[in-house]
């Protein structure tokens, strides 16, 4: 292992890594927001809009980001659709993850008892703000632990991004091997800088599962 | 009548097709406490159900004053808020504190302020002996004082008429009586009430008016000294002489 190497290949990892994150965090929060969204749709069987979004969820589930971004970045300009590899990026990886956490959320809503529903409409609330202020909150810790998971799931999908030349980790790793040849050392450096992004989510993960569980029900 | 408050007429409920209240008719007045009793399954909770809008019903009217139930309309969140319920299992919010239960509604749906609601919702817990536990969740409740809650966050809306459904159904022996005194309290302030239980003792002190359904059809009804002591049909005969254990031995 020559060390040499890594401590001059970490400034570009850590660009590289930047990349990865912003790229990913933003994946995320459109994931989240799409899914939030759709299960809401969803669990009000809300006419045309509902069977859109199941529609949605079964193209987005079954078939693999690398595809849904060439899809992005290569088909769409043939029909006078142009967006950067960049947007391409976050918007396959939040329409892949909205699938994803359609569902973790939807369970999270089918979880709660239809009383808590019953006993909040008898006083006078309406279905929307039953939703808001009862149900998604106890549904959304039920769904913390899919939810995290969806994140980790997500973020490690960034690895396919330097197929649409992205520079982010993986791009980074694959143009310095093919450079230098010192393939151990910038594998190892991909390992440790996906660590970095992960380990604190999946920590983070842990408390706040936790946390919730006790927040939201009293100890 | 003219201080009718609830008018039912020629009500007719069914679930996929099976009749489960039959040409239902019954008017409550204005503070008078009413017990529903009857055996299992025979629609004391889809009874309660429809008059709070929360079941769509095949026929008749259910009417507050002037004004029709009907779980379909756009007004049906208005209606909800004048007729209170409490329910057989516990329907607390587990993620909200005590107070935070009871002044939700009043503070979403009434546009009430949250100073003005919470000293009422205090005032209404001190009344059931629970100041304590404003700031408690739910899951650090007895089953008694969850439901004494419950009560309380209906009342905080101000209903002109509350529906029991079994409160005390799920609860310890220990811990019916304090809901019961509760119920007890609001009867004599002059709530008006419809009360399901199988707590016989209690539908004896607490109505008015007894009604004894069964397969969804008032089968007889009268006043509880009258109802409990000679009831006339023998349905009823048979459905009080089950809460009976003096012939047993
Ligand atoms: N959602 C539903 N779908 C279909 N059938 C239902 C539904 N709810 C209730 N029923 C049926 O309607 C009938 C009346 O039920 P209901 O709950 O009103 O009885 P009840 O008098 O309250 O009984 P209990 O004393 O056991 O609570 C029962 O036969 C029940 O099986
Ligand atoms: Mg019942």
């Amino acid at each position: 292992m020559d060390w040499n190497v890594i401590s001059k290949s970490i400034p570009l990892y850590w660009d590289a890594m930047l990349l990865t994150l912003k790229i990913g965090w933003i994946g995320v929060a459109l994931a989240t927001l799409i899914g939030l969204v759709s299960a809401v749709v969803i669990h009000f069987r809300i006419p045309v809009l509902s069977v859109i979004f199941k529609i949605y969820i079964e193209i987005f589930r079954n078939t693999p980001l690398l595809i849904q971004l060439f899809f992005l970045y290569f088909a769409l300009p043939k029909i006078g659709i142009k967006i950067s590899a960049e947007v391409c990026g976050w918007l396959g990886l939040g329409l892949l993850g909205g699938s994803y956490m359609s569902e973790a959320f939807r369970s999270g809503i089918e979880a709660i008892d239809i009383v808590q529903r019953e006993s909040a409409l008898s006083l006078g609330m309406t279905d929307f703000q039953v939703m808001i202020h009862v149900i998604l909150p106890q549904a959304l810790s039920y769904s913390t632990p899919a939810f995290v998971a969806n994140i980790i799931f997500l973020l490690k999908e960034t690895s396919v991004f330097s197929a649409i030349s992205l520079m982010d980790l993986m791009f980074r790793a694959k143009d310095l091997i093919g450079l230098y040849y010192n393939t151990a050392e910038y594998l190892v450096l991909l390992v440790v800088f996906y660590l970095i992004i992960l380990l604190p989510v999946s920590i983070l993960g842990t408390v706040l599962e936790r946390r919730l569980r006790y927040a939201s029900f009293g100890t | 009548m003219a201080n009718t408050l609830l008018k039912i007429e020629h009500l007719t409920k069914s679930y996929d097709g099976n009749v489960i209240l039959k040409d239902f008719n019954l008017s409550v007045r204005k503070g008078e406490v009413i017990v529903i009793i009857g055996p299992s399954g025979c629609g004391k909770s889809t009874l309660l159900r429809c008059i709070n809008g929360l079941e769509p019903i095949q026929s008749g009217v259910i009417k507050l004053d002037d004004e029709i139930i009907d779980s379909k309309s756009k007004t049906i969140t208005k209606l909800r808020q004048r007729v209170g319920m409490v329910f057989q299992s516990y329907d607390l919010f587990p993620h909200k504190t005590v107070l935070q239960n009871i002044i939700l509604a009043p503070t979403l749906v009434q546009k009430r302020d949250k100073k003005e609601a919470a000293a009422e919702a205090e005032q209404l817990l001190d009344k059931v002996g629970l100041s304590d536990k404003k700031d408690s969740y739910p899951r650090q409740l007895s089953g008694g004082q969850k439901q004494r809650v419950a009560i309380v966050r209906a009342l905080c809306m101000h209903p002109e008429v509350m529906l029991f459904d079994e409160v005390t159904a799920a609860l310890d022996p220990e811990m019916v009586r304090e809901v019961l005194d509760t119920m007890l309290e609001l009867a004599r302030q002059g709530s008006t009430m419809l009360i399901v239980t199988h707590e016989m003792e209690f539908a004896k002190a607490v109505s008015d008016r007894v009604i004894f359904l069964d397969n969804g059809e008032i089968i007889e009804e009268g006043a509880p000294q009258t109802f409990f002591n000679h009831p006339k049909t023998e349905r009823a005969q048979k459905f009080l002489h089950t809460f009976e254990f003096e012939h047993i031995k």
